[in-house]
């Protein structure tokens, strides 16, 4: 009996557990990248025991790759001869972490999965407890396959009705980044729910629960559905059969109520994501970059709305318009399907995947004094690049209408 | 016994060790500049058995685990704080600096009171106005990881069942 981070818990410790509990728990997945691996190798190294389960482990070069200078080669060619030297398969480089999981099958409904990296929320979507670590923890976790966890409370945000046209997910959760602040959601499980949630499709599920770390969240969860297993069977190399885990006779610390049928086009204005207003109150702001990426918003879904908006047309010609798809899987299918070919005759420039512009390290980096417009869900002064520049947030519809201007402009007449 | 250092709230990581220390993890050596921004006597004069008390959010910012060692190079006993950001909570624990939370403590503590705290069942004694105040006490397994100077240390010599045992 519990909310859903209490049912998920209940499940792994084999007895009913409750908010306030401190467990100690065998977690399922063991998720690290380029940029956090080497200090989990160090905590590993120090501790001098032996890896648990290599089985558990997955490591993905995403942050920057291929290498865009000798430093971050210098720390890949050490995480891979850590990985040689200890036998570990689960290796992957065709994408940003979090989709990659998802795609490789990582990620089910019940599984406990920890990352070393602050965006392990997204897992939440499919119903599974995903949270982010710091990399001490990783490596101890390596040695001991498990995790110490204080089970959180949790807050229910019930999501009802239908979007107008032109809003997303991504609007949605700006929406509510800005209702409940940056640290609305510390320490607190997030549990979105609601009609709006059931009928909301995967790829826009993982933008809520991928931007729960905005709030502060420990966790975004959404109760695996229909939906999540059909998406599972289809989408992801997860092919087992699974339990759609829900809340059972939950005590919410708080219930918001939202209706998302009265949410306009959003965005999240320098230098807070909370600093959330409608798009209109900011439309025209110039922009000198588009960046269309990230875990966040860089799924197929999000390029055909992209491409349906850029086809026969060709953005500003002052603004860059960076494209990066979320994974090799997505790339490829948007080259076969054509989409990448209306990207690239627009104009944009499209680039290998992984996280690219988002941390500011390669491919799109900002000079002081610009702006961009992204599908990214974070603005941190500087984050991609000078602390002299700004970022805005947006939805991959909004990011395709600046594209097209050269400023914050409303997507809606865009959309066909 | 020990005197109380207080700092405001939503205390940052950077607040609590500047981003350009950062280059070592040694302790001792960041211990040098702890707080150099917000408090600057505050290295040079702490002692062990002194508190660190801060607001609501203490160590909110980035997941860099410099800030507690930081904290626990400095020699202080423990931090004291309304609420923490849950990874500088985690790091806390995981490099064996007690933390303590109790906002009636937070709020009432005045810099340079003196104040005697158990661990172990959370009391927090405030010598200088008799106040006492109660935090929830630290679990057992806490008390093990900081005795031991860390859950690495800790896992050294342990099997991690022991934690929770
Ligand atoms: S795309 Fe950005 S937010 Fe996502 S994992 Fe990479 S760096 Fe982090």
């Amino acid at each position: 009996m519990g909310t859903l981070v209490e049912e998920i818990f209940s499940r792994k410790a084999g007895r009913e557990v409750h908010a306030g509990e401190i467990l100690l728990v065998d977690v399922d997945t063991i998720m690290s990248h380029d940029n956090t691996t080497p200090l989990a190798i160090k905590a590993f190294r120090e501790i001098g025991k032996p890896i648990f389960d290599k089985n558990k482990i997955v490591i993905h070069f995403d942050h920057a790759y291929p290498a865009p200078n000798l430093l971050a080669a210098e720390a890949q060619k050490k995480g891979l001869d850590f990985m040689k030297e200890q036998g570990i398969t689960q290796f992957f480089h065709q994408g940003v972490c979090h989709q990659v999981m998802i795609e490789e099958g990582f990620i089910t409904p019940g599984a406990i999965v920890i990352g070393a990296d602050s965006h392990s929320n997204t897992y939440g979507a499919l119903g599974a407890f995903g949270a982010g670590f710091g990399s001490t923890e990783i490596g101890v976790a390596w040695v001991t396959g498990k995790c110490w966890f204080s089970v959180p409370q949790t807050i229910r945000i019930e999501l009802s009705g239908v979007t107008q046209p032109g809003v997303f997910a991504k609007d949605v959760m700006i929406f509510i980044a800005g209702k409940l602040g940056m640290d609305g959601g510390t320490y607190r499980s997030i549990e979105f729910g609601g009609d709006y949630i059931d009928r909301l499709p995967i790829h826009e599920r993982i933008v809520l629960s991928n931007m729960s770390t905005e709030i502060g969240a420990k966790c975004g969860l959404i109760a695996a559905d229909e939906v999540t297993l059909d998406y599972l069977k289809v989408e992801t190399r997860a092919q087992g059969s699974y339990e759609q885990i829900h809340p059972v006779h939950p005590q919410y610390e708080k219930i918001i109520a939202i209706d998302v049928s009265t949410i306009e086009p959003q965005v999240a204005c320098h230098p807070d994501v909370d600093n959330a207003k409608a798009l209109r109150e900011v439309e025209g702001l110039a922009v000198d970059e588009v960046y269309i990426g990230t875990c966040t918003n860089a799924r197929y879904e999000d390029l055909e709305i992209v491409a349906g908006i850029l086809q026969g047309k060709t953005v500003h010609p002052h603004t860059r318009v960076i494209v990066t798809p979320a994974s090799a899987k997505i790339y490829k299918k948007a080259l076969q399907s054509g989409l990448i070919e209306i990207l690239m005759d627009a104009g944009c420039t499209v680039t290998g995947t992984g996280c690219g512009a988002c941390i500011g390290r390669h491919g799109g980096v900002l000079a002081p004094g610009e702006r961009a417009l992204t599908t990214m869900n974070r603005n941190f002064i500087g984050r991609m690049g000078s602390p002299l520049s700004e970022i805005y947030l947006a939805s991959p519809a909004s990011a395709a209408a600046a594209a097209l201007t050269g400023k914050i402009t409303d997507p809606r007449p865009y959309l066909a | 016994m020990g005197k109380a250092w207080t700092f405001g709230e939503n205390m940052n990581t950077d607040e609590i060790i500047p981003g350009r220390f950062n280059i070592t993890i040694d302790p001792l050596e960041l211990a040098k500049n702890v707080f150099c921004e917000v408090k600057p006597d505050y290295a040079a004069r702490v002692k062990p058995d002194d508190v660190v008390v801060g607001g609501q959010n203490f160590g909110c910012g980035s997941s860099r685990e410099h800030a507690p060692v930081a904290i626990k190079g400095s020699q202080a006993k423990c931090v004291i704080a309304a609420s923490y950001a849950r990874i500088f909570f985690r790091n806390a624990i995981n490099i064996g600096l007690p933390i303590l939370e109790c906002p009636a403590a937070a709020a009432d503590i005045t810099e340079g009171d003196e104040v005697e705290v158990d661990l172990a069942t959370g009391k927090i004694h405030n010598l200088t106005n008799g106040h006492v105040y109660q935090a929830r006490p630290l679990p057992a397994f806490v008390m093990k990881i900081a005795e031991a100077g860390g859950i690495v240390n800790f896992l050294k010599n342990h099997d991690v069942q022991e934690l929770m045992a």
